[in-house]
């Protein structure tokens, strides 16, 4: 009789357990959260992870999670810092978004090291899939290879076949003026030259000026954010694209496109993962989060969101958070989400799904605010990433 | 056709242009810092955040209220100038008789603070401001294309440059403030309200730091971090071109814009760092700056 309590206790305890997981899980969104960078990434991530996990019905699944999440100020010593700091002293099991691609490949050896996960959204080096990959990193959203074959031939095709490079100075810049130089040149283009500005830059005109007078018929914008906002504003001041040479805007996001304004955006072609006004189902995702953000989501959190949701899903299907098993998952499970829609997680590392090539629309085009973009072509999964055997990752085979 | 290093006379003319261009911006900033420091002795690191109150306050006046940047050139220096004010009698005020360090601890943290506040309402991504009609297109000097605007703002900013030199240097009350600085007693005793002085110096600067931004606002992106990028290059500025001299101030101003530009020409990856390198030659060489005066 004594024993009856404890023993039912245990019972009870025992049957729980067996048909729930009980799996603690930590996210640790880390990204820019105060630079350029904080409005396509920043606290809009966090609110993509914690809507991901909601939707996954997480708490009813038996997994508990919590997010933590930190500024990395777009610095790679920072990044790894943290990134030590949450794997060895906070037990965090996986890293989700990390804009700036020189901070992402810190955490990116990290995560190697210490064999955990990282699901990258916001940084585009495609070299992170490419001689870099590794077994512990899955690169969601976009890369460089896959922006520049989206834009870059785009453009070629319409007759835009000499390039004059403007490359932010670092490790994203030159990746994406790689990748879009080798399309440029398969497409039957030529690249005359490039110039690389200090990262982060506010004035523009010298570069500007010196990419003019190569006379290219395009300027390519290997740079993001507030540097390509200030670009394409100084652009127009000094009669560049009124002179009859085009820019090519190479990653251009939503909220960079509410920033310049529709009168200096128009016309812009530009490669996009994910747009809220696509289909009812990322209508009603974004409206969702446009309650909670205060603006649309770009595709960086929407890459967060797919990411997630699709991690969480693969702890369930492994029954465990190993980091080993539940990348295995991740690569077997078909990847199906209302946001960013079917894909595959490749060995590389690579995510794929449908990319998508916009055209800015003119003021009297637009409807009203968020109402950016003319849908010009899908770029189906198949082609839209740089096929496995051409990255040099050693994974391959 | 000579050609300069590979590069030809016109782009290097052109290059030079934007330079100065760049360098009307240092030196505006630079000026005003160098008023406060000269005359309140008050290394002012809140000025970059000023700066962005200046661009930021022209948005919200045209947005807000519909006033247009003509407008905004004559009002925003004086809004947020009274803020200036505000933080010198409030705080800055009962910094005086303590160590400069004081002084750059505490306008720094409001920098962070003001930033911060900034960055917490409306984002990083930065607020869009047309160039006026009036001011838009622009001449092609065979060069280059010089639009009207960058044109007005070298102009305005020499006016304004040696306007301010020639109000502290040759003018009677320019003479009332630099004896108040050297001996505030002996010029209280003739009945001038010297901490009344000071307060309005304090504005005056600000001001100069908010005309700057409203300046800015059409051709930079009015964002909150707009003034952190900017501030750190004018410290160098001001400190090339010796603390607290007005001449100084102006001259390397545009002298170091015109650097930066051949820089940005022969080695743009290293026109982020050139200013600082010069930064440090001329502390070597001559520790008080170009145009200081040592103690």
């Amino acid at each position: 009789m004594n024993i009856a309590k404890p023993m039912l206790a245990l019972v009870t305890g025992l049957l729980m357990t067996s048909s729930a997981l009980a799996i603690d899980i930590r996210i640790g969104v880390l990204n820019d959260r105060s630079g350029i960078y904080a409005d396509l990434s920043g606290e809009g991530s966090v609110i993509a992870a914690r809507m991901a996990i909601e939707d996954f019905g997480a708490a009813d699944k038996g997994i508990n999670v919590e997010i933590l999440s930190a500024d990395h100020q777009n610095r790679p010593d920072v990044a790894s810092t943290i990134a030590r700091q949450w794997y060895d002293n906070d037990n965090v099991d996986v890293i989700a978004d990390v804009p700036t691609s020189s901070a992402a490949i810190a955490v990116h050896e990290i995560t190697r090291e210490k064999n955990r996960v990282f699901i990258v959204s916001g940084a585009a080096s495609s070299d992170l899939t490419g001689t870099m990959c590794s077994p512990n990193t899955a690169h969601w959203t976009y890369d460089t290879w896959a922006l520049a074959n989206g834009t870059g031939s785009a453009m070629v095709q319409e007759g835009f076949d000499s390039w004059y490079f403007l490359t932010a100075d670092y490790a994203f810049g030159h990746a994406l003026e790689a990748d879009t130089s080798a399309v440029v040149e398969a497409s039957g283009g030529e690249v005359l030259g490039t110039v690389r500005h200090p990262f982060p830059g506010q004035d523009f005109s010298s570069f500007l000026l010196q990419a003019q007078a190569s006379g290219a018929k395009v300027i390519g914008l290997a740079n993001a954010g507030g540097d390509t906002v200030n670009a394409i504003k100084q652009a127009s001041e000094f009669g560049i694209t009124q002179a009859g040479q085009a820019l090519a805007g190479l990653l251009i996001f939503i909220t960079d496109v509410d920033a310049l304004g529709l009168n200096d955006a128009q016309g812009l072609v530009l490669t996009e993962a994910f747009y809220w006004d696509l289909n009812d189902e990322t209508r009603e995702w974004s409206e969702r989060f446009e309650a909670q953000r205060g603006a649309k989501p770009t595709m960086v959190h929407a890459g967060v969101y797919s990411g997630v949701l699709h991690y969480l899903k693969a702890v369930e299907h492994a029954g465990s958070k190993d980091a080993e098993l539940v990348m295995a998952a991740m690569r077997e499970l078909p990847i199906e989400d209302p946001v960013m829609g079917g894909g595959e997680l490749r060995i590389d590392g690579r995510k794929t799904h449908d990319m998508y090539l916009f055209r800015v629309k003119s003021p009297d085009e637009s409807s009203g605010p968020w109402d950016y973009y003319e849908h010009l072509a899908t770029i189906p999964a198949e082609t839209a990433f740089r096929p496995l055997e051409d990255g040099g990752c050693e994974l391959v085979n | 056709m000579f050609e300069l290093l590979g590069i030809a006379p016109q782009a290097l003319f052109g290059q030079l242009l934007l330079g100065l261009i760049n360098g009307s911006f240092y030196a505006m900033l630079s000026l005003g810092l160098a008023v406060i420091f000269g005359l309140l002795n008050i290394i002012n690191f809140t000025h970059g955040a000023q700066y962005m109150m200046g661009a930021f306050v022209a948005w919200m006046l045209l947005t807000y209220f519909g006033l247009s940047y003509w407008w905004a050139l004559v009002l925003v220096p004086v809004i947020v100038g009274a803020s200036g004010i505000v933080i010198e009698r409030l705080m800055i005020s009962r910094l005086y008789h303590l160590d400069h360090l004081y002084g750059l601890l505490l306008t720094f943290g409001l920098a962070l603070i003001i930033q911060g506040l900034f960055r917490n309402q409306y984002g990083v991504s930065g607020m869009p401001y047309s160039i006026p009609p009036e001011l838009q297109g622009g001449t092609n000097l065979g060069f280059m294309f010089l639009p009207n605007y960058r044109a007005w703002v070298v102009v305005a900013s020499v006016v304004v440059c040696f306007g301010t030199w020639f109000l502290i240097e040759k003018t009677r009350l320019g003479a009332y403030l630099r004896a108040a600085t050297e001996n505030p007693t002996m010029v209280g005793a003739f009945g001038i309200n010297v901490p009344r002085l000071i307060t309005l110096t304090y504005g005056f600067g600000v001001g100069l730091a908010a005309l700057a931004g409203v300046l800015a606002a059409p051709i930079y992106s009015v964002n909150p971090n707009m003034g952190a990028d900017l501030i750190i290059i004018v410290f160098a500025v001001v400190v090339i071109g010796g603390m607290g001299s007005i001449m100084g101030a102006i001259l390397t101003g545009f002298g170091l814009g015109l650097v930066e530009g051949l820089a940005r020409v022969f080695y743009p990856e290293g026109s982020a760092v050139v200013i600082f390198v010069i930064m440090a030659i001329v502390l070597l060489i001559k520790p008080a700056g170009l145009f200081g005066r040592t103690a």
